[in-house]
């Protein structure tokens, strides 16, 4: 296979990044082992929620924190460049509705009921916004297991706000219409496109509620129809209605993961996924082609003039501790920065303390190419991004998603300027 | 490492992160299959010697989706094939299993009694009697015999003369028996392209007897296979798949599943194995596909089999496809058809198949495509019975660009 640009890694970042070049009109091929992360986080786009305090605005906040983290990939991008990829980002999932903006982080709900800064998020999680208090009313079902409406509520009214304002929040159980054995979320996500499922919930909910309180679910309401159920149950309860991140797998994440694919597709890119990368064919410190191992007894080679590295970090196996404590990138060997001397600390005891080797990935220059010791790209043509850049903890400072949309927007316009 | 060690411990990869289950046609259908990774990685971990805790794994459709969206690698359906297999020679086969995974023999019993054989499938009375003593479900689609073989055809044909390369046309028992015009076709597409196409007999591939949990007849063919084309992957000919899942079985499944990861035939043979469309797009990237396409102003609905993408190669077809004038394609967005090769048939399965088709077949529905193109047998007699659009090999509708068939 040949193509202009191939993308390795199926997740947020690659996506972004996939479907910005095929858009752009490269011919673009997504390679990837399996589908990524988009499948088990929630949607909401964090781009920067603690810096280590609660962070109100990233775009007030951005230009500060990139100074201090010289290591960050927020200081190797600079903050119009992130503006402008959540703002792509959002038109090209319009279906989704996402709303928000970088000027003021929302403050919304988790399934364990704890106040999380984040950019944007679908229109369907909009209500949720505690900032200003208010009354809210969490829907359990009760054979879904994985989302405890009165454990949610109980933390949420204890979240200290930054504006002062209090939080009013119970919990509902409702006896469950779907009643399956283990019901997973797809499975209620499938039952919430039954019109008489939606009828027997608001009808049990409906005569509990209580005047201005606005009514959050785990988010299993619909996938294909999704926006039409969650309109209609906003009109039968006539008052806001919204969804919970719920635990994986993440019924709001497939929806993206569905938009952005679809998308990728109509915009002429390829997707192929299965293979495992191997290695690649290099000359004077270019790749010339990704080599994978297909189905077949042979290795098959995707031949490109570009290549952007999403493959993911530690979790997904892109980057590798071993047990005599080296850690490599696996895919082209690059070196990985920021790993701790064998001597220093490398993991705390403590699984909410600092962990020094949590921030190992691969440095890169402005470009978003990786880069050795001496700060030289290793390759002219190979950009990495998302997870698998060093520097960040995206799970303390809340900036995964829009880290993973940035620097995918970002390395395809690297690559998009390159070709024209 | 034996390939059953291998196989199966690759389920320390699993991290129980679900996406599997979220793709999987059957448990997103029907409560009686649990999902991929409750049945594979999950269960596995019980059968130590005492078989499986309960036999809900036989509702797997053996599709294969599970194992390429796992990003760690897990051989999720190749665990549940094994494990299937083993629960099957625990606690018997099926009388029905054994008749439909059978197809060579099916072909040629079939063969030379083409309108008895056709008036019987076609009869419902008839189908009807069977449902109820074999478990074949009476409105489950099935081919027609043509009342010859594509083998007779190519033994009277003259190959292209003076060509640069030749190359081995698995034609598969589909071809043979039930659509032997699609193999005159390939051999007219390859030979328009300045091929020598080299057709020795050749049997079936092993795989409906594998998916129905009979490995050692399985093995059986796919070595008998194996060496009806070694000779020729030895000397350097590739050998091109016109079935995407009997050319899977060839390339790895037989290998993972098998456990033949150390048969060195079958590796030499899998080394030179391609899927056609994925040869014929190998050709266009190499400069050497002639791209004298007439414009062929049709809408195309294009179903890319889960077996296809069990080669981990994309969607071969649609590059093809792209190359063609005028042509609209359109791809469907549902993963499977619901079919799985034998799955469709067998009585108590049909109702899943075709609700796991549905949102296909509505696509279908939705657009009404002049052709549906797909690179499944199984899936085409799916979808066409389903929705009456008459369903092609992608070969089909490139063979009709190239306006080769007058």
């Amino acid at each position: 296979m040949s193509a202009d640009v191939v993308v390795l890694g199926a997740g947020l970042s690659g996506l972004t990044a996939a479907l910005r070049l095929a858009e752009g009109g490269l011919r673009t091929v997504l390679v990837a082992q399996g589908v990524g992360a988009t499948h088990l986080a929630p949607p909401t786009i964090d781009v920067l929620g603690y810096d280590p305090e609660l962070v109100e605005s990233p775009a007030q906040a951005l230009p500060a924190f990139a100074a201090a983290h010289a290591d960050h990939p927020y200081a190797r991008i600079s903050p119009e460049t992130v503006a402008a990829s959540i703002g792509w980002f959002r038109e090209k999932v319009p279906g989704l509705g996402y709303v928000g903006s970088l000027d003021e982080n929302l403050l919304v709900p988790t399934a364990v009921g704890a106040a999380k800064p984040t950019a944007i998020v679908p229109e369907a999680m909009a209500a949720s916004d505690v900032r200003a208090g208010g009354r809210f009313v969490f829907v359990g079902l009760r054979a879904f297991k994985s989302f405890y409406p009165a454990y949610l509520a109980e933390n949420l009214c204890r979240a200290k706000l930054p504006s002062g304002a209090t939080v009013e929040a119970r919990g509902i159980q409702l006896s469950d219409p779907g009643q399956e054995p283990d019901v997973t979320c797809l499975e209620y996500a499938r039952q919430f496109e039954r019109p008489e499922f939606r009828k027997a919930v608001t009808a049990e909910l409906l005569p509990q509620l209580q005047p201005e309180e606005k009514v959050g679910f785990p988010s299993v309401l619909g996938l294909d129809n999704h926006r039409a159920v969650w309109q209609e149950l906003q009109d039968v309860l006539q008052r806001p209605v919204f969804e919970v991140p719920s635990l994986p797998p993440s019924v709001p994440g497939i929806r993206l993961f569905r938009a952005l694919r679809k998308a990728f597709r109509n915009a002429g890119g390829r997707l192929v996924l299965g293979p495992t990368a191997v290695g690649a064919e290099t000359s004077n410190g270019t790749v010339d082609a990704l080599v994978v191992q297909a189905s077949a007894n042979r290795p098959t080679t995707y031949a490109a003039k570009s290549f952007v590295l999403a493959t993911g970090g530690f979790a997904t196996g892109a980057i590798n501790l071993d047990s005599f404590g080296e850690v490599r990138e696996t895919v082209l060997g690059l070196p990985v920065a920021g790993v701790p001397d064998v001597e220093a600390l490398r993991f705390s005891p403590g699984y909410f303390e600092d962990h020094p080797m949590a921030r190992a990935g691969l440095a890169v220059d402005e470009h978003l190419r990786p880069v050795d010791a001496d700060g030289n790209p290793a390759f002219g043509n190979v950009y990495a991004v998302g997870a698998v850049l060093g520097g960040a903890e995206p799970w303390r400072e809340h900036s995964g998603n829009g880290l993973a949309i940035a620097t995918g927007f970002a390395a395809a316009s690297e690559i998009l300027e390159g070709a024209s | 490492m034996e390939t059953m060690e291998w196989v199966r411990g690759s389920l320390d990869h699993c991290v129980k992160c679900t996406i599997c289950e979220t793709f999987c046609p059957v448990s997103n259908v029907t409560p009686l299959f649990p999902g991929p990774k409750y049945v594979g990685p999950q269960a596995e971990r019980l059968r130590t010697g005492e078989g499986s805790p309960d036999a809900s794994l036989d509702y797997c459709s053996a599709c294969g989706i599970c194992t390429f969206v796992c990003p760690q690698g897990v051989k999720i359906a190749e665990i549940n094939a094994k494990a299937r297999a083993a629960m099957k020679a625990e606690r018997g086969v099926p009388l029905r299993d054994r008749l439909i995974a059978r197809t060579t023999l099916m072909g040629k019993v079939g063969t030379p009694f083409a309108p008895v054989a056709n008036w019987f499938l076609g009869n419902q009375p008839l189908r009807r009697l069977v449902e109820k003593t074999v478990k074949v479900h009476h409105e489950a689609p099935m081919p027609r015999f043509v009342g010859r073989t594509f083998q007779s055809w190519a033994r009277s044909h003259t190959p292209l003369q003076d060509a640069a390369s030749a190359v081995v046309l698995f034609h598969g028992c589909n071809v043979n028996y039930f659509e032997p015009k699609l193999g005159e076709m390939a051999v007219a597409v390859l030979e328009h392209n300045g091929l020598r196409v080299l057709i020795p007999p050749q049997e079936c591939c092993g795989l409906p007897l594998q998916s129905n949990g009979l490995f050692d007849d399985a093995r059986s063919y796919v070595r008998k296979l194996t060496q009806s084309f070694l000779p020729y992957a030895n000397r350097g000919y590739d050998v091109l798949a016109m079935s995407t899942s009997c050319g899977l079985m060839l390339k790895r499944e037989a290998r993972e599943m098998l456990d033949l990861q150390d048969d060195e035939d079958l590796k030499t043979v899998s080394a030179h194995t391609y899927d056609v469309c994925e040869f014929l797009l190998a050709l266009h990237e190499r400069g050497e596909l002639k791209t004298d396409f007439k414009p062929l102003p049709m809408t195309v609905t294009y179903h890319p089999p889960c077996q296809l993408m069990g080669h981990w190669m994309g969607k071969p077809a649609l590059d093809l496809f792209a190359l063609i004038p005028e042509l609209k394609v359109e791809e469907t967005d549902a993963e499977c058809c619901g079919m799985a090769g034998t799955y469709g048939l067998k009585a108590e399965k049909y109702d899943i198949a075709m609700a796991v088709g549905a949102p296909v077949f509505q696509q279908v529905e939705d657009v009404r495509p002049d052709l549906v193109a797909s690179d499944g047998e199984t899936c085409r007699w799916q979808i066409q019975k389903a929705t009456g659009v008459p369903s092609v090999h992608p070969v089909e509708v490139l063979y009709r660009a190239y306006g080769l068939g007058g």
